[in-house]
């Protein structure tokens, strides 16, 4: 793929990563000619970092084989990756706030156990590097008293200080403001020219676009695709990166949407930084409606789910609930807390399954009353009866066939298909009003998956309201009735989703095109 | 298949009687070198140990009294762990419970009967153990201040605040280190004085409310909505969030309880046993409440075994002190440390091994079972 007479910096032959039974990576193969800036993009668990923490040593890869220079290497720690001219930059620094720049510099690489002899050698290379490559950096603040971009030149520096000739970046513009980052693409430019290898890892697609000189795309752990980024555009990449729609075969009646039982109001959310994690959200939900959210995961639907759910606070504008127990509008900076929320009618599938929704040391039964286990039918303050949690569970599992059917099974020892289908299966005991639902297939068997499905559809067709995020957009379009795209905390665009193609949706996750009110 | 081997989890018996045993042989072992270098008979010193401990009527009296002041500190440690949080607080929790129990006796003891003082002497000791707790725990919660690092400074403030109390106020006399004796007809009879049989020692029915504190406690943790909220917190503080459980509220709570639990050692000690309050009279048993807790894995029924052995390791180290000369007190400090150190400290060197071995005969099991089927 490269040109002929480049050299090859980096080959990757056919590298396989497993972590229990998830293959991380498979069958990776990556050629990266010397000298160019090589874009590796996926969504947020393709594998992009595994792939990058085998190059850098902090895995082993099970199998393959990796050639550095045209010379078949073995990593097998960072130290040698380094000893290889291999750099890497984190996405979160690996500095000490409290030294200076040129001691977090030297710090590992100390030349003399005097670290005045260490620093003033330092201190000439640096100088030397810094003026090369246009990476100025005041040596003797403390690292904690730089702004971020400057952080991330102390890192980039600490890798050209190992003589590195491969930088690889993991997310660099993550933490970065757009001028930061424009001065970022300027110095890795910079780095090309002169003759250093660059690997960008990142799931933006403008990053690619701007910078990089080849790009590849990986999916659930697999390269899927190749390109010369002059010879693509941001919509190929996007639908390479989420895959094509698959559309797994669902009975699906069109939606007998009804009254609109929540409403979102200019919903805004900032981080303790003051950066806008959502902002002026605003959109209605029905009764027997699914409403997918499509976007590349970390842009806003994890933040969006959790305010809506009552698990955090937003920091402007309202949500109104219309359900039975609620019909009530409340500021988003006081929500009701999740068990009021429960209380109202909103039930919450969240994302991160063993994270959030389980208790791994619990037994099945006692995880299946997480958020329930006040329920008068379950218990009272002073007892709570085991025999009332086994047969509310054993409904549970008759109710989802979930396997093994043992309530006293501990939860960590399920499989996490049944352990998904044991949160649904405890989301929905009583059909829930409001229904928000996060990634729930994610890391699911196929066979399990079908059964979601179901189970979703019937709950929508009984008259839930149901909120659907999921990073798969297969997902989305198989079982929404409508999809709102979400970029960067903002809402792209809401559209019907029996008349959209994934190719547009593509597009307005990547935040290309603004299709306004299609619905 | 899955690539990787999960370590699977012990049998019961192993994990609660083989490890511990195992560990406390291992002591007892490093313990023989140690009397061996001092130039004793490390079997003799052995002997001693046992007998004083629980050979003699009166040894076992002792040691039973002792076990009775651990399992409250070791319960005190063990709920607070299930909340995630680390008390080591209960040191100058239970001081401040004998400040409890010393006002209400002072106050009372010559006009409610005993069966009345008793009640309000416990809840005294307890109210007061956990207003000491209450702090640290509020910290934490509100503005993460580490209850490790409170409860200890709080030990300090305990100690510095009841050396004043006591000195100067509460007293008997100029400058004393102890206030009057508790009137005799209104503090809790020792068994010596309520049966034949029981040799004199300070061993008393405090003891049950230990065994029911314990009860309590199970009870509390796995049978109650709160204890549920409390193992939840304990576990995944985002899943608690999720569930609407009121994690800073919970947490709060926890440190109360765990502080009164605490406090409730000087109903054994302050009411019952010495019938005065003694500058400093906690002499370290909320500490090894730290060990007791660890030893018996959080569990009430491991905690009142685990606070048996311990109150027999106080016991016999003393009587170890007044047959064999050549033994200092301090050494006997050295045996008790080792025992902490094998039994707690160093709980993954033997239970990794185990565990690992134990994971593999279980693999070579079913590789069996199914190459038969």
């Amino acid at each position: 793929m490269a040109e002929l007479s480049a050299k090859v910096a980096v080959k990757l032959d056919q590298i396989n990563k497993r972590f229990g039974d998830v293959w991380a990576n498979r069958d990776i193969s990556l050629t990266i000619p010397a000298g160019s800036i090589h874009g590796v993009i996926g969504e947020n668990g393709a594998g992009k970092s595994t792939l990058m923490s085998i190059l850098f040593g902090f895995y082993e890869a099970d199998s393959g084989t990796i050639e550095i220079n045209e010379s078949l290497v073995k990593i097998k720690n960072s130290d040698d990756a380094i000893s290889h001219g291999i750099g890497m930059v984190h996405q979160h620094f690996m500095l000490v706030e409290t030294l200076t720049v040129l001691e977090n510099i030297v710090l590992g690489a100390e030349t003399s156990w005097r670290l005045r002899d260490t620093k003033k050698v330092a201190r000439k290379k640096l100088e030397a590097l810094t003026d090369q490559y246009g990476l100025a950096v005041p040596l003797d603040t403390p690292v904690g008293d730089l702004p971020v971009g400057l952080q991330q030149r102390v890192e980039i520096l600490k890798a050209l200080y190992r003589d590195a000739e491969i930088l690889i970046l993991d997310e660099p513009t993550g933490v970065l403001t757009p001028q930061e980052a424009d001065q970022l693409f300027a110095i890795l430019d910079n780095l090309r020219r002169q003759g250093k290898t660059v690997i960008l890892i990142t799931h933006k697609l403008r990053e690619i676009m701007a910078i990089t000189d080849q790009v590849s795309v990986m999916r659930r752990g697999q390269m899927v695709a190749h390109r010369k980024t002059a010879e693509t555009n941001s919509a190929e990449l996007a639908e390479l990166m989420v895959g094509r729609p698959v559309l797994l075969d669902v009975d699906k009646t069109p939606a007998l949407a009804a009254d609109i039982v929540l409403t979102v109001e200019n919903l805004g959310l900032k981080d303790e930084r003051g950066v806008d994690l959502l902002s002026d959200i605003s959109f209605g939900l029905r009764s027997g409606e699914i409403l997918g959210i499509a976007g590349v995961s970390g842009n806003g639907q994890s933040e969006l789910l959790e305010v809506l759910a009552g698990m955090r606070s937003g920091t402007a504008g309202t949500v109104s609930l219309n359900t039975t127990a609620a019909k009530q509008s409340f500021a988003a900076t006081s929500l009701p807390n999740p068990k009021k929320m429960r209380l109202y009618g909103v039930s919450h599938v969240p994302e991160d399954r063993l994270g959030e929704g389980l208790i791994k040391q619990f037994s099945m039964q006692e995880s299946a009353v997480l958020g329930y286990s006040w329920e008068g039918s379950l218990s009272k303050p002073s007892y709570m009866s085991p025999k009332k949690l086994q047969i509310r569970t054993e409904e549970l599992i008759e109710n989802f066939d979930v396997r093994p059917p043992n309530p006293k099974l501990k939860t960590a020892n399920m499989s996490g298909g049944n352990q998904q289908k044991l949160i649904l299966a405890r989301e929905q005991y009583e059909l829930p009003e409001i229904f928000l639902v996060g990634q729930p297939t994610r890391g699911v068997d196929i066979g399990a998956i079908e059964n979601i499905y179901k189970a979703l559809i019937e709950a929508r067709d009984k008259g839930a309201a149901i909120l659907l995020v999921s990073v798969e957009l297969d997902e989305i379009m198989t079982l929404s009735d409508r999809i709102m795209v979400m970029n960067q905390g903002s809402v792209v665009g809401v559209v019907d989703a029996a008349s959209v193609e994934s190719g547009d949706i593509g597009l307005m996750m990547a935040g290309v095109q603004r299709r306004e009110g299609a619905v | 298949m899955s690539a990787k081997l999960k370590n699977t989890e012990l049998p019961w018996w192993m994990s609660v009687v083989l490890v511990p045993l195992t560990q406390l042989v291992l002591a007892l072992f490093v313990s023989s070198l140690v009397v061996l270098m001092v130039g004793e008979d490390p079997i003799k010193a052995l002997k001693v140990l046992i007998t004083g401990a629980v050979g003699t009527n009166e040894g076992l009296s002792y040691t039973l009294y002792y076990t009775t002041n651990l399992i409250f500190t070791g319960l005190a440690v063990a709920i607070a762990f299930h909340a995630g949080l680390f008390n080591i607080g209960g040191e100058g929790q239970a001081y401040l419970g004998g400040l409890g129990v010393a006002l209400v006796c002072l106050s009372f003891d010559s006009v409610l009967p005993l069966p009345i003082l008793f009640i309000l002497v416990i809840l005294s000791s307890a109210l007061f153990g956990a207003l000491w707790a209450f702090l640290p725990g509020f910290l934490q919660a509100q503005r993460g201040a580490h209850v490790v690092v409170t409860t200890i400074m709080f030990n300090y403030i305990a100690a510095a605040l009841m050396n004043y109390l006591i000195v100067y106020k509460i007293g008997s006399g100029q400058a004393s280190n102890e206030t009057r004796y508790f009137a005799e007809d209104a503090v809790m009879p020792k068994f010596y004085q309520l049966f034949d049989g029981f040799e004199n020692s300070l061993f008393n029915p405090t003891i049950f409310l230990a065994l029911f504190s314990a009860f309590a406690v199970w009870y509390l943790l796995w049978r109650t909505r709160l204890g549920y909220a409390i193992r939840v917190v304990g576990f995944n503080q985002k899943a608690a969030t999720y569930a609407g459980i009121p994690v800073k509220r919970i947490v709060v709570i926890t440190m109360m309880i765990s502080g009164a639990l605490a406090g409730l050692m000087a109903v054994n000690e302050v009411y019952s046993a010495q019938n005065r309050l003694i500058l400093s009279f906690t002499g370290g048993i909320g500490f090894i409440g730290i060990a007791v807790a660890l030893m018996g894995r959080n569990h009430p029924l491991g905690i009142i075994f685990a606070a048996f052995l311990f109150g027999a390791l106080l016991q016999g180290g003393t009587e170890l002190q007044f047959e064999m000369q050549n033994l200092s007190r301090e050494l006997i400090l050295v045996i008790q440390g080792l025992v902490i150190f094998f039994t707690a400290a160093l709980d993954q060197l033997l239970r990794g091994p185990l565990e690992r071995w134990y994971s593999y005969r279980v693999m070579l099991q079913n590789n069996k079972l199914m190459a038969e089927a």
